[in-house]
């Protein structure tokens, strides 16, 4: 393209203490096209997108905006400036409305007076416009992750900004909901909005992106075009190793059931009104059980029931055959079931913690405050998972906010697979995590099921779901309509059809 | 454009979560009637609307602070400068029409534009340099006390009392108090304005809607664009104007000012704030829930002197015991909150 660039940053370098998380970048945004920052996990995309928009002050470089330089001191006057940004966390204040977080600083007024009247209803259309139906009034905490996620790009979307940044703005969405921002961005595209998109779903990229720079562990790889760039060799380019060494760790794992014998755990009738049908499902030692549906199914509801973290209010859960009675979290992780709740943010990681401890929280938990784990083994289990997540950088001492959305997400995992439970709950294990690092985990899922663990998969993406489970369980409008067995059902298309023909016979 | 709907995840228990926000503050309601309630049958008299109209005359400054404090919690921070803030605005209205011989309408203008502007600077040292509020607000706590005894260690009486009379004077006088009518003097009526002028701003301006955002997530505020330094600035800024007027209103009740007023007024204010329903961390409550916190206090006060042989102090005690319970409250509903939320 010949056009000038509307956003160029050269040789722009951020050291945070002890790490240099940018060192000598370049990025070039140009008026009208959609550009992808690729990268692993802390290769720099999020701290690129902070130094450009005020969050961080860059301890070099120079930045160009329309081709003048400059410098902001926050976000605010990156707005300003018309750069409006979704940063990687959902960043929004959940103790007020929905639509007060959509307009949150400039809300319509009547004189100096907030018009609420006129909030809410441009919040309505401006929902609708993106086919979302939400009660703009409620509190925005009353909503699920994903809807957030929406909501925070809905508020990005309406500012009519020059550039938008999306930092991994799908993680937490499905299918329907991806469709819809990726046709919003493409109608922004045409209207000359240059876009940022971060994203570890290389085929949304592929399919929006006109172009992609690839940073890898801080420092600039290239730019290209996203024609000139197959996909194996953007892999590459990401992780510096060969894609050929994934497509090897990718293969199908299944089959770790310990034939003929009696379920783990046992869910008859399980159910809580409002939430989750009443389902049956056997968990056995030694299986992967995945659960499949569209956002919204129930698929998170299902499995807060067996970890406890809900009450259910009809059927019974058997552990080891026998009732279990006054289940909560607390008798569950007493059972030996351990949950990875999927909002890292508010029910995860406690960021002022290093990683180490962190990992070690629930372990500790589970031996009661009196015992604490011996420093020896502690720092040797730390160890071990901080190499077998990768998680970088592999400074056990570092606190945690610190780490990249990524790395922290690894932390959490590790978190709950260090306390060796008979029965592991992850739900959404891989949300925001790299290609490679996702072969990793799934990798060490199937290992931990090799060994004899039982483990309740759920995952927006179906392919990961098929890949590692044993058996799909598939919900659709809060009701598990299929168990999936034998291997020809498991495949992604069967999924999909069971999700449609599950609606026809109602 | 799309024409597909998005499959909507229903908010769960949204009536749930919609009333959960009112349950601390009708607590503090049901509360305030049950004491009412208590009062009428146990003494004679106490249904007199006096009772009631007394309340908002002998707690009028600490209703101002309160609503200055409940500014300040709702932001996320704390101030406990506003007791000894008010000291020394009390003790400035004698020193300035007294020894300066500045006369008392600009000397009231002084002190208020004083307060406000302490307000900032100590705002500003809290957001630019990242000092604990809990910190930078006592040094205005130990800083203003100082000051207060320095100017005076004794008790100095106004000059211009005609001026000063202003505040007590009956704006409203319906009937005779030994025939069931009440008054109320003017600076009472100084108090409601301010509740209603913090009532509008906090709910309809977008200052008041920032103080909400700041106390729910500074950082998602900062992302958000927010002027997270202004409004942060902004509410020790109006903290610092209520503590000057709280002590303003107390130079019209008493026409003198005593160096020794208001110790541990901040403490009265931030109780009054959280049994008002007010979390202390910020994000969540309502001015009017102070309101009803301030006269649950003076209530506490009336039914103590109505007893007549109880030492004040058990008013202290109830004020404590209370906290307790309505802090407990907080916490079991933010519980199941998180609970419920996925
Ligand atoms: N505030 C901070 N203090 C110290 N180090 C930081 C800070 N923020 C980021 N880092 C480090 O900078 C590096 C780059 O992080 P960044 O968040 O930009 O990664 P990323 O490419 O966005 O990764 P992800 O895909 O996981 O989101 C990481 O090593 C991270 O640990
Ligand atoms: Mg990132």
């Amino acid at each position: 393209m010949s056009d000038d660039p509307i956003v160029q940053m050269t040789g722009i370098r951020k050291d945070f203490t002890g790490v240099r998380a940018l060192d000598g970048v370049d990025f070039t945004l140009r008026p009208g096209e959609i550009h992808a920052v690729m990268g692993e996990n802390g290769a720099g995309k999020s701290t690129l997108i902070k130094v450009l928009t005020g969050v961080h002050a860059p301890d070099a470089g120079r930045i160009r905006l329309d081709g003048r330089p400059v410098g902001f001191h926050g976000p605010a006057a990156a707005q300003a400036a018309g750069i409006s940004t979704v940063y990687q966390e959902v960043n929004l204040t959940d103790n007020l409305s929905v639509a007060e977080n959509l307009f949150a600083g400039r809300e319509p007024r009547r004189g100096p007076f907030i018009d609420f009247r006129a909030m809410r209803r441009k919040a309505k259309a401006l929902l609708d416009d993106i086919g979302l139906d939400l009660n703009v009034a409620a509190p925005l905490s009353s909503y699920s992750i994903a809807m957030q996620q929406l909501v925070a790009i809905a508020r990005a979307i309406d500012v009519e900004a020059k550039v938008l940044i999306l930092d991994e703005p799908t993680s937490s969405l499905d299918r329907d909901e991806v469709e819809v921002l990726l046709g919003v961005m493409r109608r922004l595209a045409a209207q000359g909005t240059a876009m940022v998109f971060i994203s570890h779903f290389l085929d949304q990229v592929y399919e929006i992106c006109d172009r992609m720079t690839v940073l890898r562990n801080g420092r600039l790889v290239g730019e290209w075009a996203t024609a000139d760039l197959p996909e194996n060799e953007l892999i590459g380019h990401m992780l510096g190793r060969e894609a050929a060494e994934l497509e090897q760790i990718e293969r199908t794992v299944a089959g770790h059931r310990v034939a003929d014998e009696a379920p783990l755990a046992s869910a008859a009738g399980l159910g809580r009104k409002g939430s989750i049908a009443p389902y049956d499902l056997d968990v056995h030692r030694g299986e992967v059980v995945g659960l499949a549906g569209l956002l919204g199914s129930g698929r998170t509801e299902t499995v807060r029931l067996i970890a406890g973290a809900d009450r259910a209010d009809s059927g019974e859960l058997r552990l080891d055959g026998a009732k279990a009675s006054g289940h909560n979290p607390r008798t569950a992780a007493a059972r030996g079931i351990a949950f990875c709740p999927e909002n890292r943010k508010t029910e995860g990681l406690v960021g002022d913690l290093t990683v180490g401890e962190n990992m070690i929280l629930a372990m500790q938990a589970a031996r009661g405050w009196a015992r604490s784990v011996p420093a020896a083994r502690r720092d040797r289990l730390v160890a071990e998972f901080i190499e077998k997540l990768d998680i970088r950088p592999a400074d056990p001492d570092m606190p945690v906010k610190n780490l990249s959305g990524g790395n922290q997400q690894k932390v959490l995992l590790a978190r709950w697979m260090l306390v060796e439970p008979r029965l592991l709950i992850l739900d959404e294990p891989t949300r925001g995590i790299d290609v490679g690092a996702k072969a990793d985990i799934q990798r060490l899922v199937a290992e931990l099921s090799g060994e004899g663990m039982a483990v309740l998969f759920v995952s927006a993406e179906l392919d990961e779901v098929t890949r590692l489970s044993d058996r799909i369980a598939v919900l659709r409008d809060r009701e598990l309509i299929a168990v999936l067995e034998s291997e020809s059902e498991r495949t992604v298309e069967h999924i999909v059809d069971t999700i449609v023909a599950g609606g026809r016979h109602e | 454009m799309s024409t597909h709907q998005l499959t909507e995840r229903p908010s769960r228990s949204m009536l749930f979560d919609g009333l959960a926000r009112y349950i601390p503050i009708g607590a503090t309601v049901a509360l305030l009637l049950a004491l009412y309630g208590g009062g009428v049958a146990n003494y004679p008299k106490f249904d007199s609307p006096q009772v009631i109209a007394k309340l908002f005359i002998d707690n009028a400054p600490l209703l101002v602070i309160a609503v200055g404090m409940t500014f300040v919690i709702l932001s996320g921070g704390i101030d406990l400068s506003v007791g000894s803030v008010m000291a020394f605005a009390t003790m400035a209205c004698a020193w300035l029409t007294v020894d300066a011989g500045i006369s008392a309408p600009l000397a009231v203008a002084l002190v208020l534009a004083f307060g406000t502007a302490w307000g900032l600077l100590i705002g500003a040292v809290i957001h630019y340099f990242d000092v604990q509020p809990f910190i930078a607000t006592l040094v205005g706590l130990f800083l203003f006390r100082g000051l207060t005894l320095q100017i005076s260690d004794t008790d100095v009486s106004m000059r211009d009392v005609e001026f000063f009379q202003w505040g007590m004077v009956h704006a409203v006088d319906v009937g005779e108090i030994r025939d069931g009518g009440f008054w109320l003097p003017n600076l009472s009526f100084v108090a409601f304005a301010v509740v209603i002028v913090a009532f509008t701003v906090l709910h309809y301006t977008r200052f008041g809607r920032g103080v909400y955002a700041v106390g729910g997530s500074e950082s998602s505020a900062l992302l958000m664009g927010l002027p997270v330094a202004r409004t942060k600035i902004g509410v020790y800024a109006v903290s610092g104007f209520c503590a000057a007027l709280a002590g303003v209103l107390a130079a019209f009740a008493t026409k003198s000012a005593n160096p020794l007023a208001n110790v541990g007024a901040e403490l009265d204010a931030i109780a009054a704030v959280v049994i008002g329903g007010t979390l202390l961390t910020g994000g969540a409550g309502f001015v009017l829930g102070t309101v009803a916190g301030v006269m649950v206090w003076g209530m506490l006060n009336t039914l103590i002197a109505f007893q007549g042989n109880l030492s004040s102090w058990w008013a202290r005690i109830a004020m404590g015991v209370l906290l307790l319970a309505f802090i407990l409250l907080q916490r079991v509903l933010a519980r199941s909150g998180e609970k419920r939320r996925t």
